[in-house]
Parts: C-alpha cells; structure tokens; sequence
C-alpha cells in the first residue's frame, strides 16, 4: 500500500511525465490553449494510459514471456494503444461531439503520444507487480493531466498579454514549460521507490 | 476644477499612484534590508546589490531601447531582490547573468511589465540554482562579521541552519532576529524585513492574506512535523519561520501583483500553497530550501486560482439547474 502511495506521489509531482520526462510534448503545446479542451484531452489520456497499461502488462507476462516472444513487445503494445484509441474516439465522437471537434488532429494521435508507450515499456521495465502498473499508469496520466491544465490556464492568460510577435503560440509555450520545469525541479528527491 | 462641466466617460475617480511611485516604495521597503546586509556582510553585499540592480536597469533599457536606465523603477526592484536571493560570496557575474535571465525571460519576452506569469527575480534566481547550482546553496556559506565593511567575509564559512549541520547548531533566537548568521543577503534579518514591510502594508501595497497565509501554514507545519535544530515544537515551527528565505519570499516575492491572484480568498489559497510546497521540500526534498520553487509552482497556479475564485456578485445566486 505504502508503494503504491509513492508511486502515486511520485509520477504526479517528482517525476511529472511532461514537465521532468519531457514526454507527450506535442499534445501538451497542441490542446493547452484552451481549458476546456485540455480537460477533455487529460481525461482521454487518463483512459488511455491506464487501461492499456493494464491490457499490456497482461499481454507481456501472460503472451509475450511465456513464448518467449519478447522482442514483439513494441509491436504488440502500440497495437493495443491504437485499439484504446480508437475506442475513445468512437466514444467521444458520441457522446461529446463539441469536445471531440475541439480534440481534432489530437484525439487519434494520443496512439502516436510517447508517454502512452512509455509508461506502457517502463511499467514492464521497472518490474511493477498489476496493481501497480495500473497505479503508475493512473498517477503518470494524472500528471500529465495537472501540467496541461496548469499549462491551459496560463496560456489563457497570455492571449491578452502582448508577447513579442515571433514568439506567440508555441515558443512563448516552451519558455513557460521550461520555467514550471525549473519550479518542478524543487520536488526532486522527495521521495524515492 | 474652473466651473467648467467636465464630461468625460468613466473612470471618473483616479488614483494618483504610478506604477514608478508603487516601485520606489517597494525600493524604500528594501532600504532596511539592504542596510542591514551591508552592515553585516560589508563591502562585497554592497558590490553584489548594486551590481544586481545595474545589470537589471541596463539590460530593461536596451531591451526596449531607451535611455531612461530607471524608467518605472520595476527593474531596479528585480535586480534588487536578486541580489538579496544570493550569497554575499559570489563572483560578480553571478547577478549580472541572473539578473539578465531574470529580466529577459522572466518579463521582457512576455510583454513586459504587468504581464508576466512568474516573478521575474525567482525566475532569475531558479536558472542561477540550476546553473552554478553550488555556488549559491551549497553547504558553504560566509559567516558575516558585523560592521567590518572592507573585511573579507569569504574566509570564514558555515552551514546555514537549515541545512542542519552540526556546526550551525548553536545559532540563537536573537542571532535569527537580527540576522547575524550565515545566509543569503537579504533574508537573514527578520526584524529588518519585518520592519520594510510594514511600509508596504502602510501604503496598501500589499494583502495580509498572502503573506498571512504563508507565514502561518510554514510555522504551523513546523510546529507540527519538526525539523530543524530546537526540540522544542514551538521554537522549532519559528525557527522555520525565521531562517531561509521565507519571510523575504512571503512578504516581498509572493505579494507581487502581477503573478499572484487577485480575488481575496484567491490569495489566501495562493499563500497557503506557497507555505506546504516550501515546507515539503525542506522537510522532504533533495533541497535545504524550497520557497523559490515554492513562489514559481504556485505563480503558474495563478491563473487557475484566479478562474475559480471569482467572488459571487451581491445578490447573485448559484445558477439553478435546467430541467
């Protein structure tokens, strides 16, 4: 219980997946410019990850290991994230059209979003046990989640501030980013695994 | 007023504060601080503060091209306030890098004053940490030699006392009023920065709820969880309180109004959240100090905090739900 604790503490704060990692950069600059659809993206995401994590761990010790086809891992595991995407497609394409036109492009490129496989690869790299595979996966896609509201937030403020013209929109992101990184860096060594 | 009937469309009622008159206040704040750490760290303070705010003046007036190096004074104020983040012991360029970082990246590139998301001088201040991070908060610290102006403070060092060394124990509750211990410039006197921003509560420059908030949750989580030197609960939560940067940050960085929130409970969210992150990381985290990281994780909160704090109109009511 206590690891699964730090994990969660962890992968939300110490080791953000977007802010100390540097994964998921490209839906982070892409859908932070407005809350509403950063929220819908985290969500999407938060899906995503957890449930592949636990569809890939099971695939990993239950297929993969005991036919001793490991080297598949990587095909097999963005297979299974190209199918959890298109699930929440269809989903949203349903239930939340607005949303889902907000998405856009970045609805089915969270297949293509790194830090989906990686938590998928380090989650079977770092020897989790099930659960807490699916407790890494919950608490990386929480914090993947907070940085890109964090980062919607600011950047609603910045479409009324006057940013010198070659670095509005995406530039002016990456500065913001790499300064809540630098702020972020203070929670290292908090706590270890 | 010549009998004349003055039309014109609102606002009607203007305040003959500039944002220069806000700016020399603040500097005037500083001036107790200032004069305490050059009383207690000598020439080398002066050197560091005036080069700190020089190269703040300069590169604000070659940014936007003009010759008037003062301008609204807001860069002094920065370079000022970098300086007092830093050991009386570092090399020259040390403040003219931060405070170059500080004015550029912090300010200048998103549109100057007014318009920032975080404090320029903490921003300036977290790339030196990360950059030469062990000649500002390393282990070694210049003990100060109290009205000794031309001595060479760098000969004799210790650790500061929040690094819980066993040579830093005997510091007193007079020497952590006072000041006269190792540390950065202007954050060793409590009474000194205690006193400057009196001044700014006076002229209603700053809320009690960010620094109120702030300094209660860092004494009541000191009090409750320990660390430090002093057995004593009590003595331990105003030990926390009165080493580090703490009552600098809380009273002089976080009231910042351009990166703190404006709504009233907004504020008081916005101090509390400095106060548990500073305290996690002294108490938790790989670093002896955390209000920095502490002012810029709650700085882009701010927006946030603004959005769902807005105050409820007089009178309005929570919207009910359509059928």
């Amino acid at each position: 219980m206590e690891k699964l604790i730090t994990i969660l503490f962890i992968y939300i704060l110490v080791d953000n997946f977007v802010l100390q990692r540097f994964f998921g950069i490209c839906p982070f600059l892409g859908v932070s410019r407005k809350m509403e659809t950063a929220m819908g993206m985290g969500m999407a995401v938060v899906f995503v990850i957890t449930i592949s994590t636990l569809v890939t761990w099971l695939i990993h010790y239950y297929v993969l290991v005991p036919l001793g086809i490991e080297f598949l891992q990587l095909v097999t595991f963005i297979l299974v994230i190209a199918g959890m995407v298109q699930l929440v497609e269809t989903f949203l394409r349903k239930a939340s059209p607005t949303l889902y036109q907000g998405l856009g492009i970045y609805l089915p490129l969270i297949t293509t979003n790194c830090a989906v496989l990686a938590v998928a690869l380090l989650a079977v790299r770092q020897e989790f046990t099930l659960l807490e595979s699916v407790v890494f996966g919950i608490a990386a896609s929480l914090g993947f989640w907070m940085a890109l509201v964090i980062m919607s937030g600011i950047r609603e403020r910045l479409e009324l501030s006057k940013v010198p013209a070659p670095l509005q929109g995406t530039a002016i992101t990456l500065i913001t980013a790499s300064i809540l990184s630098l702020a972020f860096m203070g929670f290292r060594g908090m706590m270890t695994l | 007023m010549n009998g004349k009937l003055v039309i014109s469309s609102s606002p009607h009622v203007r305040t003959i504060q500039s944002v220069q008159s806000i700016m020399i206040d603040v500097l005037i704040a500083l001036g107790p601080v200032a004069l305490v750490a050059v009383l207690l760290f000598g020439k080398q303070a002066l050197i560091t503060m005036a080069v700190g705010m020089g190269a703040a003046m300069l590169t604000e007036a070659l940014w936007l091209r003009r010759w008037n190096i003062f301008g609204d004074g807001s860069a002094a104020v920065t370079g000022l306030l970098l300086a007092m983040t830093l050991p009386a012991n570092v090399p020259w360029w040390i403040p003219v890098i931060g405070a170059a970082a500080a004015i550029i990246i912090g300010k200048q590139l998103y549109g100057g004053i007014g318009q920032n998301i975080f404090n320029p001088a903490l921003v300036g201040r977290a790339i030196l940490v990360f950059s030469w991070g062990s000649r500002l908060s390393g282990k070694i610290w210049p003990v100060p030699k109290p009205f000794h102006f031309f001595a060479d403070i760098s000969a004799v060092t210790t650790a500061t006392p929040l690094a819980g060394e066993a040579e830093a124990m005997e510091v007193s509750l007079s020497q952590l009023l006072i000041g006269n211990m190792a540390g950065c410039l202007g954050e060793t006197s409590a009474i000194a920065l205690i006193f400057g921003a009196f001044w700014l509560f006076y002229k209603g420059h700053i809320d009690w709820r960010i620094p109120g908030g702030y300094l209660a949750t860092v004494w009541i989580m000191g009090t409750l969880l320990g660390g430090g030197i002093y057995i004593n609960p009590y003595m331990t939560g105003l030990f926390h309180l009165l080493t580090g940067g703490v009552l600098l940050g809380a009273l002089f960085m976080a009231t910042d109004m351009v990166t703190s929130p404006v709504t009233p409970s907004g504020k008081l969210i916005f101090g509390v959240g400095c106060g548990l992150i500073t305290m996690l990381i002294r108490l938790y985290g790989a670093y002896p100090e955390g209000v920095t990281f502490a002012i810029l994780t709650m700085n882009a909160l701010t927006p946030l905090i603004d959005k769902f704090t807005i105050p409820r109109k007089f009178g309005e009511v929570k919207r009910l739900v359509r059928p």
